[in-house]
């Protein structure tokens, strides 16, 4: 289904209120919404509500063989997913744009940061590591999916635990959660992105654009920052409703 | 590579280049006679060619075209070859998608597509040898292309990289530099105006050392809108002496 399109007395009826520093959910420009962070059952699982933007959050691993030209570290892989229950305007083949997008820009914050130690991972070199897979489902979309991604990414792999390994020689011993407990993935940062979103050629600054802020939004810039004062991401991107 | 130093003591590069210094640049334009706009961009060892189609009526489904404007379409692509070790997929996959979103991004931020409305500009970028500053070399190519194909534009669109070694901000950061995995910035600037068109950085920067790399990558960008802009000079006259003015 085609988004419905924003009336423009809707958009002036935004831009206006944004001049005027006012928010329709009555936030401040700098104010984020209420974030809710809830565990699922299994370690690794977790779901983030940002205001009304819900992200679920699921880490699983397995053991396979290490990529050729980096033979010592495990493997991380990140996937977002946008699901038609988010937005009646995701749908299976329409969303390419958005998702590359916000895929790489989770891949770039998280994977290049260097957040978990992937060596670590490593099992027996160059044989046996461990693959960690973050999957990320976005279930309602009210705005600002790529904080709320970030930090169920970040909350996901905090939470879970991997089962415990041992090598003996050239034995290597997988234990059930049973015969020992697992054991956590050594973090070293936590990297959480902010979105702020430009209106009127950069006038006008808000954090946490929701859904509707979004849609009249001229840019977005992402920044993701870790408790030590170091940026590990920065990403400008101009909204296509812009004039450029 | 254990006990390679970025920046020696004296502030040399491993390529003997200075913290600031972009690499050599030389570009070409209208290479190619079928197509619009052409270019063909060597930095330091990254080359790039960049063609263009356009403006021209929407291919494929009508109900993509913009009632006001143009649509610009990108594609990058990135040779077999390009690498030290041989891709599998030149195009399609995640990285080539996002490349070919961002040089979107930044062109249609600088090309003036009110005047070209309901139709179709298409920038097909191709890398045939990636030693760092493949974004950087792109935009720079991509440019050049898109004004030999006359198609109006706000201003050059100039590209460069930026990275953070030993509290000095390097300029135009070779494959090297890139894979040793320190912070790396990409800035696309419109020089006349200071306005930034893309601005992506990657790896852990402290924010105090942010303003040294912007300024870093700033500065650089502005030096290659100077050898674009003699490069351009250069083609016109060239173009009007053959054709006799």
């Amino acid at each position: 289904m085609k988004e419905t399109p924003l009336s423009n007395c809707e958009r002036r009826f935004l831009l206006r209120a944004i001049e005027e520093k006012k928010r329709l959910d009555g936030r401040q420009t700098y104010d984020y919404r209420s974030i809710k962070i809830s565990f699922g059952t299994d370690y690794g699982c977790c779901i983030v509500e940002l205001g009304k933007t819900r992200v679920l959050g699921q880490v699983s691993c397995e053991l396979v063989s290490p990529k050729l030209n980096r033979a010592t570290e495990g493997i991380l892989f990140f996937n977002l997913e946008l699901s038609q229950m988010a937005a009646p305007a995701f749908e299976p083949g329409r969303q390419s744009d958005l998702l590359v997008k916000l895929n790489r820009l989770l891949e770039r914050c998280l994977r290049n940061s260097k957040c978990i130690d992937t060596e670590s991972l490593c099992v027996v070199a160059g044989e046996k590591v461990w693959q960690i897979r973050v999957d990320l489902h976005l279930l309602n979309h009210d705005g600002n999916i790529i904080d709320a991604a970030s930090i169920a990414a970040v909350v996901a792999l905090c939470h879970f635990r991997r089962p415990d390994v041992s090598v003996q020689g050239d034995e290597v011993t997988l234990y059930t959660p049973e015969e020992r407990d697992p054991v956590p993935l050594s973090i070293h940062h936590m990297p959480i992105c902010v979105s702020f979103a430009f209106f009127q050629q950069g006038t006008y600054l808000l954090v946490d654009p929701n859904e509707r802020e979004e849609r009249v939004m001229d840019g977005l810039l992402v920044i993701a920052m870790n408790k030590h004062r170091e940026i590990c991401t920065i990403q400008s991107s101009e909204s296509p409703s812009s004039p450029g | 590579m254990a006990g390679l130093e970025l920046l020696s003591d004296q502030g040399y590069r491993i390529d003997g280049r200075r913290a600031g210094e972009l690499r050599k640049i030389q570009a070409r334009m209208g290479v190619f006679a079928q197509a619009d706009g052409s270019a063909y961009i060597e930095q330091g060892n990254t080359k790039a060619l960049a063609v263009v189609y356009g403006p021209h009526e929407i291919r494929g489904s009508r109900s993509r075209a913009l009632p006001d404007r143009a649509l610009v379409n990108c594609q990058y692509s990135s040779a077999t070859f390009s690498t030290g070790e041989r891709k599998r997929r030149p195009h399609g996959d995640r990285k080539s998608c996002e490349m070919g979103l961002q040089l979107r991004q930044t062109f249609e931020a600088a090309i003036l597509t009110q005047l070209h409305p309901r139709s179709q500009i298409d920038i097909y970028v191709q890398v045939l040898q990636a030693d760092g500053g493949t974004y950087a070399a792109c935009v720079n190519a991509a440019t050049l292309a898109v004004m030999d194909a006359g198609i109006p534009m706000r201003d050059f669109v100039c590209a460069c990289s930026a990275g953070f070694v030993d509290g000095t901000a390097l300029a135009d950061l070779s494959h090297v530099e890139e894979a040793a995995g320190g912070p790396q910035l990409a800035l696309a600037l419109l020089p006349a105006s200071g306005q930034i068109a893309l601005l992506e950085m990657d790896a852990r920067l402290h924010e105090d050392h942010l303003e040294q790399v912007l300024e870093a990558a700033a500065q650089a960008a502005r030096d290659v809108h100077t050898l674009l802009d003699r490069v351009v000079r250069q083609h016109v006259r060239e173009a009007s002496i053959l054709l006799g003015d």
